[in-house]
């Protein structure tokens, strides 16, 4: 029996490492909803996009090469040069600004006053045009992302739970060191939002847009600011995932994954987003590991949103979400 | 001149609430019908019927149920995938378990079971709305997939995993299985459309109708009138995934045959529905067929142009494909949130004023 618990121990921990990931994609949804009400659904693709771009600053890949070769029958793949990792990832947070410029500029200027679901679907759009676009961009094989974070199993932490339980437990460093710097961002934007002037304001506009307008603020100089940095918390969870399991489509997926972390969390909370994901991590890890063998596996699929379901039906505004109260 | 409606008078209520009030559109009704019964299933050849006619008929239906769902009574569902899974898990179900039966009435029953699963799943709704629905109608999605994939007993063991429909007769014609010609699967599809778009049209503008649009007009407001909203949104559900439900059964066995439900009935093919009622315009029948059209079409003519015409490589025109759908979204949504069906409307009333401008 021992055996058993330090195994869902193990599990536990794999999980709440997998929650941290997921509340990072979550943290950049929270972050928009909450400056402009729009619901992103391209986050995931954002993260992507993201992920595409810094591989191909990195190995300084031609853009549109595959499309320019297509047309002009030409043969020119790469420039030939290798940036290193951290100014290509500056350069791509500065794609990420410009990406935020044109959406606030084409998209979401024509679409004040609209309903909230109108705006959701325009970001399923969005993500449409971007899932494209980035392959069109960069193509679309899989690619590796190297951008010299620690990769592997952690002998040091086997070590210690050895000696401690008589039992290693196996964890990735890479888990780790997102851990880490999710940790970092949260405690940053925590801080930006609270003592900044740009975060006071993007306080404000969250609170009351008109109120906002009114004292002088500009809200489209807000929502660049929060596309900006819901771009740059796409660089780093598109970072985390390239370098776990490659840069490929299905990091768009991790999208999905982050919708019932925040239905579990509450919209517009950013200690939601963490806690949904922390509790999503684990308990779909956990739900696999005891459930999973007798009904077939591969629940991971969808006990996220069964649990966020069955805990909306008590809590409609997720855990720490604000009451909406209606009126006629 | 010919668009005219004066001299066209109404002297019954029952002309007044005609579907076509318009002797023009009368008329033009009838010409589309016969063309597509009468016309088309002569011509019609292998090509033609899976590239553009079937698919387009099969998500028309999709498309008028998920558009009653989301245009109608306003609750935002991602779950058409796997209520078109249900759909035709169902009706291979039946198929197999009772081959005597025809497969009309077993489409129909799929719809049944469709509807049933639906409301379970629409009970949600109840409590939460807007994003927080369309969210759960993702767990729909995800769950109905996997347990089709994971329970052998719903593929009857086959060892692929597949399902693959079973060589079924409607008065001694081949309708499914390899051996189908176009006609009898195009005709099929049509009857089902017909009866379909018949019963939305007439739904939508009747007691029933009207509870759904007081319900996504205002929810609260609609439910101090009087308005059962409980009632509203249940049958909203219930009706929705019965087109739903034929449309994915039809999907499964007229037109693809054989099924791997991952693939198939993924969350794209929820995606790709909504975007056909988006496109073609919210609240509206005629709209769910123009969508539909749309989103057939336009891959095939992608394809036709870019691959076919300028030589491209087959995965640069699917990007194209993703960026051009994309793009084609938001400009609706800025430009013309009432879709395609609303650029019809505005040309009609054009017409009707033709040559003078007021």
């Amino acid at each position: 029996m021992p055996e058993q618990f330090l195994w869902a121990a193990e599990v536990m921990v794999n999980g709440l490492m997998a929650g941290v990931l997921y509340a990072l994609v979550a943290l950049g949804f929270v972050l928009i909803f909450k400056a402009s009400g729009v619901f992103n659904y391209a986050q995931g693709v954002m993260a992507l996009f993201a992920a595409l771009t810094l591989v191909g600053i990195m190995d300084g890949q031609v853009p549109f090469s595959h499309l320019i070769n297509a047309v002009f029958g030409t043969d020119i793949h790469e420039f030939g040069w290798h940036v290193p990792a951290v100014l290509a990832i500056i350069l791509t947070g500065v794609v990420m600004v410009g990406l935020a410029i044109l959406v606030e500029r084409f998209v979401l200027r024509h679409l004040v006053n609209q309903p909230d679901i109108i705006l959701f679907m325009a970001t399923i759009g969005l993500a449409y045009f971007m899932e494209g676009m980035g392959d069109l961009m960069w193509g679309s094989e899989i690619k590796a992302l190297n951008v010299g974070l620690p990769q592997g199993i952690s002998e040091t932490v086997e070590e210690v739970t050895y000696n401690w339980f008589g039992y290693g437990f196996f964890i990735d460093r890479l888990d780790i060191v997102a851990t880490g710097i999710a940790a970092l961002l949260v405690v940053g934007l925590t801080l930006f939002s609270q003592y900044s002037k740009q975060g006071r304001a993007l306080r404000a506009v969250a609170d009351d847009h008109q109120a906002a307008l009114s004292v002088g603020i500009s809200l489209r100089f807000i929502w660049i600011l929060v596309w900006s940095i819901a771009g740059f918390v796409a660089l780093v969870a598109g970072m985390m995932w390239g370098a776990k399991s490659g840069v490929q489509f299905s990091l768009s997926l991790i999208a999905l994954k982050a919708l019932p972390v925040l239905m579990l969390g509450g919209f517009t909370s950013i200690p939601g987003a963490i806690v949904g994901g922390l509790i999503i991590g684990v308990g779909e890890k956990l739900f696999e590991f005891s459930i999973g063998p007798m009904v077939g596996g591969a629940t991971e699929n969808w006990f996220a949103y069964a649990l966020a379901l069955v805990f909306l039906v008590f809590r409609p505004q997720g855990l720490f979400g604000e009451k909406i109260i209606e009126r006629v | 001149m010919l668009y005219r409606e004066a001299g066209d008078f109404k002297t019954t209520y029952s002309e007044d609430n005609q579907t076509f009030p318009i002797k023009f559109d009368r008329i033009g009704y009838y010409v589309i019908m016969f063309v597509a019964f009468l016309v088309i299933p002569f011509f019609i050849n292998d090509y033609w019927a899976s590239a553009v006619f079937v698919p387009f008929l099969i998500y028309a239906i999709a498309a008028i149920g998920l558009n009653i769902l989301v245009g109608y009574t306003g609750q935002v569902s991602l779950g058409t995938g796997g209520f078109m899974a249900v759909g035709a898990y169902s009706c291979y179900k039946l198929m197999t378990s009772f081959p005597d039966v025809s497969i009309l009435v077993h489409v129909v029953i799929s719809g049944i079971i469709t509807a049933l699963v639906g409301v379970l799943f629409g009970l949600p709704s109840l409590r939460i709305k807007g994003f927080y629905l369309a969210v759960a109608t993702l767990a729909a999605q995800f769950f109905l997939v996997w347990l089709f994939n994971k329970v052998p007993w719903f593929y009857n063991y086959s060892a692929s995993g597949q399902i693959s429909a079973p060589e079924r007769t409607v008065f001694g014609i081949e309708v499914t299985g390899a051996n189908t010609d176009a006609w009898a699967k195009y005709l099929v599809c049509l009857i089902f459309v017909t009866g379909c778009a018949w019963l939305a049209r007439n739904l939508t503008r009747g007691t029933i109708g009207r509870t759904w649009m007081a319900t996504r007009d205002m929810d609260i407001a609609a439910e101090i009138i009087g308005v059962n909203p409980l009632k509203a949104k249940l049958t909203a559900f219930a009706v929705s995934s019965f087109f739903v439900g034929i449309s994915g059964a039809l999907f499964f066995s007229v037109y693809l045959g054989s099924v791997e439900v991952g693939e198939v009935f993924g969350i794209n093919k929820s995606f790709l529905v909504l975007f056909m009622i988006i496109i073609g315009g919210l609240g509206s029948v005629f709209g769910s067929f123009a969508g539909a059209a749309f989103m057939v079409l336009m891959p095939v003519l992608l394809k036709n142009v870019l691959v076919g015409g300028l030589g491209w490589p087959t995965d640069i025109a699917a990007h194209f494909e993703l960026v051009i759908v994309g793009a084609l979204i938001i400009v609706f949504l800025i430009a013309e949130p009432h879709g395609l069906a609303q650029l019809w409307r505005v040309t009609k009333e054009k017409l009707r004023l033709w040559p003078f401008p007021h």
